[in-house]
């Protein structure tokens, strides 16, 4: 068993609307210092898996099922308390955005200190002490000072920077960050995911990234699991998903990537139309609207919904299309579209 | 006049209760055969108090617990005009007369309380001279001589220290030129008006014959003040006690305690039984919890003595226990609609007729109130309580309410036989004024006159509208409804204010329609006459010429509904003071 | 921060003088449209049925004879330099600030104004302890249970408490509790701190709960409102994903952060109080600053009317002032400038 196994997740919303299936039978397994990255658009269920690990949905009208090993520790079927005390200590988070993440009204040491005692029974001193160790560590410059400044006071990336100080400062073995970079400034991203690494490497934790860009998890991930719909379309390691992708939706993300050797505004395969309503999610494949590759399904596409299925080697697909076919579709369409310049 | 707090409003709920309710009372006589004067058995039943002394008891000792709902005007004795503290003020002072103590009719009349007997007149009635008794001291064991009196009449002179009091005394006497108050003018002799020929004697010169001389000297201007005690304005903080009782504490606006004053030697005083050791006065209490605690028993006197609010009216009354500790009097008070001669068509009587014929009593003593809360329907000026009053009715119609007939006859002698419109003056934060209004437009309208309502503040209804000329004038004021209640209960006391013509002036006028000369001589004839019985006459006379002028339509001979406090005893209601004589409660 | 708290005084102070002058304005220019005298304005102040005599000599004590803007200026001088008053027997000196004597008692202003203040502020302050700690922690949990039966009840009570008079519940806890049960004292009952506190509370314990009643009504709803919205806030996600316990997720992030607006609102609520709970005040019967100014207006006595007022508006502005100060200290996005 590994380190984190998360199996047939399942986390519905009943609303006024309907029930609604932000993550439908997800199951994904990591290994200590191993990441792994989950992309998808907005409204894949992506984060909603995240706060679900944490135990975030417990208590609220959620409906959870399915099966959260931590450790050899079954989650899901754990008490509230049991789980909070996991939270924070044993698995961390990092928001997205880290200036309405933060309390606007503590200081970013405060609010340091704060998650370092739940877990740690030590006085505000040496709290405190650790606080500013965690933000050097995060790389903010003078951070004897910088612990007694308000969030507001920080740019974004220091934010960001401080957030993570936060969520690390227990030594989590498990770190989730969800959309960790999406707030910042380019360049600004790239240091950030530059400390996310070296960071992960110095606690040898498991982390999860949680991201509709391919392009953060590119450098950074072992393994990519790509969710639309409240489901996992497409699941292998990082060269599956980059070199030998197979399905149509993994193909957009791909097309949609900002390269450095193209202008940012260029798309070369957008993905039309938008993600699918999770109340009435599409027969069929949930992805048939939108797929360019819908007919060639022979009407299956609208009938049946498609098996996670194994190809090899652990890469999973969920796709209608012969694999032949989709080889062929990548090899000689997407493939060359996608490296010329 | 003294002012009486009129009832704030009248709840509609209140008054259908009090119509049901009540159905049958009525009349300045209690509905119930009184019991035995020497009865003394405590029956509580209604209007038991008006001719006997409910509770009689020589007990002395406990605190008399009262409450007012509103300030004091001044505690000082030249400075108050309120009928409550007249009353209340014989805790403290001691006046040269007073009203004889008790209830029924007797209390109209009264009797020495300083002086060793009434006043005696120099046979032209224009010298009034007073004996005071021997032994009186004030609190501070200085004996009380006529200087006293005669420098409390001279200081009370002062208007402009003291703004309240009321000013018969410096109309009456005869003041020196150049006197404007023993403050301001401190050497001028006053003696030509008021003097002490020796300690035991004051005499008062009159400018002109005045025969009602023996009532105006009960009110507290004749209250004796030591004169190194004087402090002007601010002696109502500090007044020195000629009376059983003298201040302990006195908080203005807010509360004062009374106690016993052991220089008052009660071997002088036949009138002041004394009874509590201990009165405590709280001011300014809400009115609506005022009655709740009477009704409770927390208060044991509502001192301004007008009556409950409309509130505790609803509550009283269906409750038979609550209503058995009630009095229902008819007070020395008329509310009234000036007919205004001044505003055609009315200068013509036959106009003025019209509306007295065309009025629906009925329907006017409803606005105000009903039989109970209300009063009595008024057919003429003087109300029942004024010593010598005739009623009689010049304008009878079926059932009261009105003639149509007599008041068409009365437009065509006018000679509007279509009718008129003019406009009607009430003050608008008074529901029952806003009622009356309503209801005299209604009744009016039988007869085509039509009438426009104007509302007016209460505050500044007599100096700016109703009782300005130059406004009336310029606005048309036909008919203006207001009310008058009696500083003394005879002829004088009650209609001298309302119907003497010279009393006008340009503004704050209370008699704002009738200009009669013949009135007028008729007024001037009965003040000089020092016989009560042929005086009386003349005033029924005054009474008459007003109604067969129509330059007045009496709406309601006005009646407070009074509750016996829980607790109290030897309480009657006294008609001279038009309450329940408050120097004779004592607490059980 | 020095500069702006004196900035603010200073507009403070200009604020009060614009009252004070439309107040005197109210008081005699409006009656001038309506062609008064000064011996009708005069006429307002005597016993009924005065001679002529007395109003004109009224008027002239008064000093209604003398334009409205040299009755200011002496209104005004008396304030900071003190004013004379003469009783008849002889002059008084009424030393600064002196808000002048009034029309119908002739007791000076200042004093009366200062001796009642305890009153009112002894209301206000149990008052104001009640309706914080009730309405808080209602809308709290009304909040946290939203659609509960608990947060049907509570905001109807809530509902309601908003939108019953002071006078009507207020006699009717009298009738009730003073006057049926006898648990609480009747009406009027006053002890001050200082001579006997726990009579001091149990005097005021009706008129607390009336009051908190109505406040705390208010503050339920807001607080549950503000709750709502914070309770959704990142930041709140964030302290769950920390591990902080619920309880202390509740108080230390989300009421801090719903309580800012609530603090505001609490400021101007509390300075209009102790400038007087008129209706409760009236209600109960209590010599408080509420009870003066009823008083005051009822019988149009000017001095006692400005005094009221000038105290009322300072008691608000300072009020004000006090909250923008905490709102810096609550909330540090706030710089003041």
């Amino acid at each position: 068993m590994s380190f984190l196994d998360v199996k047939d997740l399942k986390i519905h919303f009943p609303t006024d609307d309907g029930l609604v299936k932000s993550v439908d039978g997800l199951s994904f397994s990591l290994e200590r210092g191993k990441t792994l990255g989950i992309v998808g658009e907005s409204g894949s269920g992506k984060s909603v898996t995240s706060l679900g690990v944490l135990g975030l949905h417990k208590g609220g009208r959620a409906r959870l099922s399915g099966e959260i090993w931590l450790d050899g520790e079954e989650l899901i079927g754990a008490s509230a308390e049991h789980v909070r005390r996991l939270r924070g200590k044993k698995m961390a988070m990092i928001f997205q955005d880290p200036l309405s993440s933060m309390h606007p009204f503590y200081t970013v040491g405060h609010q340091i200190i704060e998650a370092y005692r739940i877990h740690n029974n030590v006085s505000k001193q040496v709290a405190r002490k650790h606080a500013v160790d965690m933000l050097g560590r995060v790389g903010i410059p003078e951070p004897e000072r910088r612990v007694d400044a308000y969030p507001h006071e920080f740019s974004g990336g220091m934010r960001q920077r401080a957030m993570i100080a936060m969520a690390l400062s227990c030594d989590p073995e498990l770190l989730i960050a969800d959309e960790p970079t999406t707030a910042l400034d380019v360049t600004v991203q790239a240091q950030i995911l530059d400390l996310m690494r070296d960071l992960q490497r110095e606690f040898n934790s498991a982390l999860i990234i949680i991201t509709h860009d391919l392009g953060v998890v590119a450098e950074l991930s072992d393994d990519i699991l790509v969710m639309y719909g409240g489901k996992c379309v497409e699941y292998g390691t990082t060269d599956d998903i980059f070199y030998r992708p197979e399905h149509p939706y993994t193909w957009g993300l791909l097309g949609s990537m900002p390269r450095l050797d193209r202008e940012p505004t260029e798309r070369l395969m957008p993905i039309k139309g938008s993600p699918p309503s999770l109340i009435n999610v599409p027969s069929g494949c949930a992805f048939h609207p939108r797929c360019p590759y819908a007919e060639k399904t022979g009407g299956k596409d609208r009938t049946e919904v498609p098996a996670l299925t194994e190809t090899e080697g652990g890469h999973l697909v969920r796709c209608h299309l012969d694999r032949a076919e989709r080889r062929d579709l990548w090899e000689n369409e997407i493939k060359p579209a996608l490296e010329t310049p | 006049m003294r002012r009486k707090h009129a009832l704030a409003g009248a709840a509609t709920a209140a008054l259908a209760l009090v119509l049901s309710a009540c159905g049958g009372g009525g009349g300045g006589t209690p509905s119930q055969p009184a019991q035995s004067a020497a009865g003394g058995a405590a029956q509580p039943a209604a209007n038991v108090a008006l001719t006997q002394v409910y509770n009689p008891s020589t007990k002395k000792g406990g605190t008399l617990k009262a409450a007012h709902s509103s300030d004091w005007d001044s505690l000082d004795p030249a400075d108050t005009y309120y009928g409550y503290s007249f009353n209340f003020g014989r805790f403290y002072w001691r006046t040269l007369t007073m009203y004889k103590p008790g209830p029924g009719p007797e209390g109209n009349t009264v009797v020495p309380d300083l002086a060793e007997g009434l006043g005696q007149p120099s046979p032209d009635g224009k010298t009034w001279t007073y004996k005071l008794k021997s032994g009186l001291k004030f609190e501070d064991g200085t004996p009380i001589t006529a200087k006293d009196v005669a420098y409390a009449v001279a200081r009370s002179f002062d208007k402009k220290t003291f703004t309240h009091g009321p000013s018969y005394l410096n109309e009456l006497l005869d003041w020196p030129k150049d006197f404007k108050g023993v403050y301001e003018t401190p050497d001028v002799d006053y003696k030509s008006a008021v003097e002490a020929t020796d300690d035991t004697t004051v005499v008062f010169h009159l400018k002109k014959p005045f025969a009602s001389m023996d009532y105006v000297v009960q009110m507290p201007m004749t209250a004796p003040v030591p004169k190194d005690k004087d402090t002007g304005a601010k002696y109502k903080e500090k007044v020195v006690s000629s009376g059983p009782y003298k201040f302990e504490t006195n908080e203005i606006g807010k509360r004062f305690t009374l106690v016993r004053n052991d220089q008052w030697d009660p071997a002088t005083d036949p009138n002041r039984p004394a009874l509590p050791d201990r009165i405590e006065v709280q001011l300014n209490v809400n009115a609506d919890d005022l009655d709740n605690q009477l009704i409770s028993g927390s208060v044991q006197l509502d001192i301004p003595g007008t009556g409950m609010q409309p509130a505790a009216l609803g509550k009283v009354l269906p409750d038979p226990a609550l209503k058995a500790r009630t009095d229902n009097p008819t007070i020395p008070r008329l509310w009234y609609v000036s007919v205004i001669p001044d505003t055609k068509p009315l200068d013509n009587v036959n106009c003025r007729k019209a509306v007295m014929w065309a009025a629906d009593r009925v329907a006017n003593q409803t606005a105000y109130g009903g039989p109970v809360a209300g009063g009595e329907i008024a057919t003429n000026v003087m109300p029942p309580p004024i010593v010598g009053q005739e009623k009689f009715d010049l304008y009878a119609s079926p059932e009261n309410k009105g003639d149509v007939a007599k008041a068409k006859e009365a437009l065509a002698a006018c000679g509007q036989p279509n009718g008129f419109t003019t406009n009607m003056s009430f003050r608008s934060d008074r529901p029952r004024e806003k009622a009356l209004a309503e209801a005299m437009q209604q009744a009016l309208a039988r007869v085509g006159i039509k009438l426009e309502l104007k509302g007016f503040p209460a505050s500044s209804y007599f100096s700016d509208y109703a009782g300005n000329v130059n406004y009336v004038k310029e606005n048309g004021i036909g008919l203006a409804t207001h009310g008058w209640g009696s500083d003394w209960p005879d002829g004088y006391g009650f209609m001298q204010a309302i119907v003497d013509s010279r009393t006008i002036r340009d503004a704050g006028n209370y008699n704002l329609s009738v200009k009669n000369p013949e009135v007028d001589k008729l007024i001037d004839q009965a003040s000089a006459e020092l016989d009560a019985a042929a005086r009386a006459k003349l005033w029924v006379e005054v009474d008459k010429k007003v109604m067969e002028d129509a330059s007045i339509l009496p709406v309601v001979w006005a009646k407070s509904l009074l509750m016996r406090g829980q607790g109290v005893t030897n309480l009657a209601y006294n008609e001279g003071q038009s309450m329940y004589d408050y120097v004779l409660l004592g607490v059980q | 921060m020095v500069t702006y708290i004196i900035r603010r005084l200073i507009g403070a102070f200009a604020m009060l003088i614009v009252i004070s002058m439309v107040t005197f304005g109210i008081f005699f220019v409006v009656p001038q449209w309506a062609g008064a005298t000064p011996e009708a304005l005069a006429s307002r102040y005597v016993g009924r049925a005065a001679t002529p005599e007395t109003v004109a000599l009224v008027a002239e004590r008064l000093g209604f004879n003398d334009p409205v803007v040299v009755q200011y200026g002496r209104f005004v001088k008396g304030l900071f330099a003190g004013a004379e008053y003469d009783y008849g027997a002889g002059v008084e000196q009424c030393p600064a600030p002196c808000f002048g004597y009034s029309f119908i008692s002739g007791q000076p202003v200042w004093p009366d104004l200062v001796d009642r203040m305890p009153v009112t502020f002894s209301l206000a302050i149990g008052a104001a302890i009640l309706w914080v700690v009730a309405g808080v922690s209602v809308g709290v949990l009304s909040a946290l249970r939203r659609g509960s039966i608990f947060d049907r009840i509570s905001m109807g009570t809530a509902l309601a408490g908003v939108s019953l008079p002071i006078f009507f519940t207020g006699m009717i806890s009298l009738v009730v509790f003073s006057y049926g049960l006898g648990w609480t004292p009747p009406g009027g009952a006053w002890t001050d701190f200082t001579v006997n506190p726990a009579q001091w509370a149990y005097n005021l314990l009706l008129p607390w709960i009336t009051l908190a009643f109505l406040f705390a009504a208010t503050y339920a709803r807001l607080t549950r409102a503000g709750m709502l919205e914070t309770m959704g806030e990142d930041y709140i996600r964030t302290a769950r994903a920390k591990g902080l316990r619920e309880n202390q997720v509740v108080t230390k992030h989300g009421l801090r952060a719903a309580l800012t607006p609530i603090l505001t609102l609490f400021g101007i609520d509390f300075g209009l109080l102790i400038g007087g709970a008129i209706l409760t005040e009236t209600t109960y019967t209590l010599p408080g600053l509420g009870q003066f100014a009823i008083l005051a207006i009822r019988n149009q006595d000017l001095p006692q009317v400005m005094g009221v007022v000038l105290v009322a508006a300072g008691f608000v502005v300072v009020a004000s002032l006090v909250v923008d100060l905490l709102y810096a200290v609550v909330d540090p996005r706030v710089r003041l400038s």
